[in-house]
Order: C-alpha cells, then structure tokens, then sequence
C-alpha cells in the first residue's frame, strides 16, 4: 500500500481534463439557438408593391385617322403618308406571321418558326397528312391558347410579305397578277375580311394590330383613292 | 348546355360548358382514358383524336364544336390501317413510357390512310406535330413503314 503510495508521489501523471457530454450539448444548443436567433431576427417586411402597368395592359397602339392627313396638300405625298400609317398595320406580326417567304408560317410578335413544323400545302391551309384545322379551329379558343377563325390559313405564296420592304409590299398588293385582286377586291380585304378582322381580335397574349380593322379600311380607301402611291 | 357526342360509335349526351375542352369531355366525363393529357395547348399531340377522319388536338377543341361530328379515340380505332400499325408497334417494340403512344398511332392511321406508302417526308411531316420526351423517333418511323409494307396497302389488299 505504501509502495504504491509513494510511487504515485514520485511521479505524479499529467490529469486530462475533460469535456463531459452535456456541456458539449449545451454548446451546440446554444450555438443553434445563437444561429436562429440571428436567421429570425426582425426585420422590415418587403413593402407590397404594385406590378407595373406595363405587364397588366396590353399596350394600346392607335392609328392616325384618315382627316389627320388632310393637311397634307400635295396628294402623292398624302398617299405616301396614308400608305406608311396602314404600313403600321401591314408590317405587324398579327399580318406578317401569315405571309411568310416561304412554306412555313410563324408565330408570336417574336416571328419565330411555327411549332410544331408545318407547310402550307396545295391550299395554303396545310398539308392533307397535317392541316391547320388539326389545332386550329374557327374561334379563339382560350383554354389551350390557340388561336382560331374559319378562314384559318396562310396568304398565297404570291403575297409573301415577310422580307420586303413596304414598298415592295404595295407594288405587290397593286399587281393582280401576285395578289389576285383588283383594287375593289384589295379594298375588301383589308376592310371587311374577317381572317383579316382577327389581327384586332387575336386572343390570348397577341399584341393586336394597331387600330382597329375600320381604321384600317378607311386608311386604304383614302390610299386608293389618292392615286395609290408606293413608297421607293 | 346538352350537347349530342358520337364517339366510338355511340351517341352520349353531354352536360357540361359548351367551351370545355373535348378531352377533357373524353377523359373525365367518358371515362375514355387512353387519350392522354400531355400540354393542353395543342403543342404536343398526346390528345390526338380523329374527328370526321381527321386527326385532332382534343385538347384545343371545344365540346360545342365537337357536338355533331363522328370522334374516334384510341379505344376503337379500327381497320386495316389501325391493324396493321398495331402489328408493327409490338414488332418494333415502339413505345418506350407509352405516354405519348396513343397520340402517335392517332396521327399514324390518319397518315396511312391518305398516304399509304408514305415517304421518310411524309412521315416527319405528318407526324412532326406528336412529340415524344422518350425520343422513340426512329422508332415510330420505322414501325409506320413496316405497316404501310404490310398486306393492308391497297396495292397488296388484305
């Protein structure tokens, strides 16, 4: 007994101190109430903002009138000028989609490529193996979001607009041979065609052409009737 | 609103909107599942139907329009062309999921019965408007011409 007493007197051992478990606990505790405390301290709550205008209305675009040219004394120039304010409408993708270059229309104010991947066919409304009624049918139809009208189809390659410029566009509406129309049946079209008519009323996000289709007839009416002059 | 359906041959009577969509028609109301829901906005062709012979985006047709007109679903599509392209599906083993498969033979049939012997064009034409996520293209394209090769073309009638 005395033996092992003075040995351990002799050479005492280095004590290591410990860490129990529950102090160790306690630290992470704290250390977790410490993190949440900072995660979840009050702050201002981001204030509620309107959304801007732009994104709920659809902007509006108008047309000028037919007696806002009137000024215009020289008549060449106030046919030019009638023709350039119907160009907002002829050059508007609601119009432009459906006279594509080629065999293929697009879609959206973007012109992209229609999808799916469809041709225009023997009666430009489309392919007997994949017609256009196969989607489209001869209204909007808002819960798919395809558009519709009876005349559903694409212009003549002949009227092919995308492309040209505005004036090239006039030459080719003014020559019976590409359009097939003399200038009363042009007339009618632009005024009174409702597959024409749908460009103001197109459905779901479309951007409607500028006007309205009365407008729109009127500018081509006074058009024609100031001797039909084409921009170079 | 009622509205007169034929579909399949039988003639059902339908309360619901007149702008509802015809699939939803098919689907929830017949209870003719094998016409699927893919994109409901007439992009992906898992909703193909044949209305009058014509393949259609059910999704995207309202039931006042469908009202009327003989509708043929996946269920009863029958003929030498549906026969055939069922032969040459399971030949090729063709469907990968099976979602989009329906839709497929759909717009297969109505291609065969307009061209039945149909080029590699025809087929992507036709077809181009059925997607299928699990890319069975060569598949499906391959199976169509086995079909149109079979006995049911009018050069070699069955």
């Amino acid at each position: 007994m005395s033996w092992r007493h003075g040995f351990r007197s002799a050479t005492p051992t280095r004590r290591r101190r410990r860490i129990g478990c529950l102090p160790l606990l306690a630290i992470i505790v704290a250390a977790i109430v410490l993190i949440a405390a900072i995660a979840l301290r009050p702050r201002t709550l981001p204030q509620p903002g309107s959304i801007t205008a732009a994104s709920l209305k659809r902007e509006v675009t108008h047309l000028r009138p037919v007696a806002a040219f009137a000024s215009i004394g020289d008549p060449a120039a106030r046919s030019l000028a009638l023709f350039a304010e119907a160009g907002r409408v002829i050059q508007h993708p609601r119009c432009m989609n459906c006279h594509p270059r080629n065999d293929r229309p697009t879609q959206t104010d973007a012109m992209r490529p229609h999808v799916p991947w469809v041709s225009r066919g023997p009666d430009d409304a489309g392919e007997p193996t994949s017609r256009c009624s196969t989607c489209h049918h001869p209204a909007n139809f808002e819960p798919s979001g395809v558009p519709g009208n009876p005349k559903w189809k694409l212009a003549p390659i002949e009227m092919a607009w995308q492309g040209k410029s505005l004036g090239d566009i006039c030459r080719q509406m003014l020559d019976p041979a590409r359009s097939h129309m003399d200038r009363a049946a042009l007339l009618h079209h632009m005024a009174e065609d409702e597959l024409v008519g749908w460009a103001w009323h197109p459905g779901g996000k479309r951007s409607p052409a500028p006007g309205a289709q009365a407008e729109f007839g009127a500018l081509i009416k006074a058009w024609l009737e100031s001797g039909a002059r084409c921009p170079s | 609103m009622s509205y007169e359906l034929v579909v399949n041959g039988r003639a059902h009577q339908i309360e619901e909107d007149g702008q509802t969509p015809l699939l939803w028609v098919l689907r929830d109301t017949l209870h003719l599942t094998g016409t699927k829901y893919g994109c409901g906005i007439a992009q992906c062709g898992a909703c193909t139907v044949h209305v009058d012979g014509q393949p259609i985006r059910s999704c995207s047709l309202p039931l006042d329009a469908a009202a009327g007109s003989q509708i043929v679903t996946i269920e009863a599509v029958a003929g030498a062309e549906a026969d055939a392209l069922r032969a040459a599906w399971v030949k090729r083993d063709v469907p990968q999921c099976g979602f989009c498969q329906s839709g497929q033979i759909m717009s297969a049939v109505a291609l065969l019965r307009v061209k039945s012997i149909p080029t590699d064009d025809d087929i992507d034409q036709a077809m181009s408007g059925n997607i299928c996520r699990c890319a069975t293209y060569n598949r499906i394209r391959a199976a169509i011409h086995d079909a149109a090769g079979s006995s049911f073309s009018p050069a070699n009638p069955a």
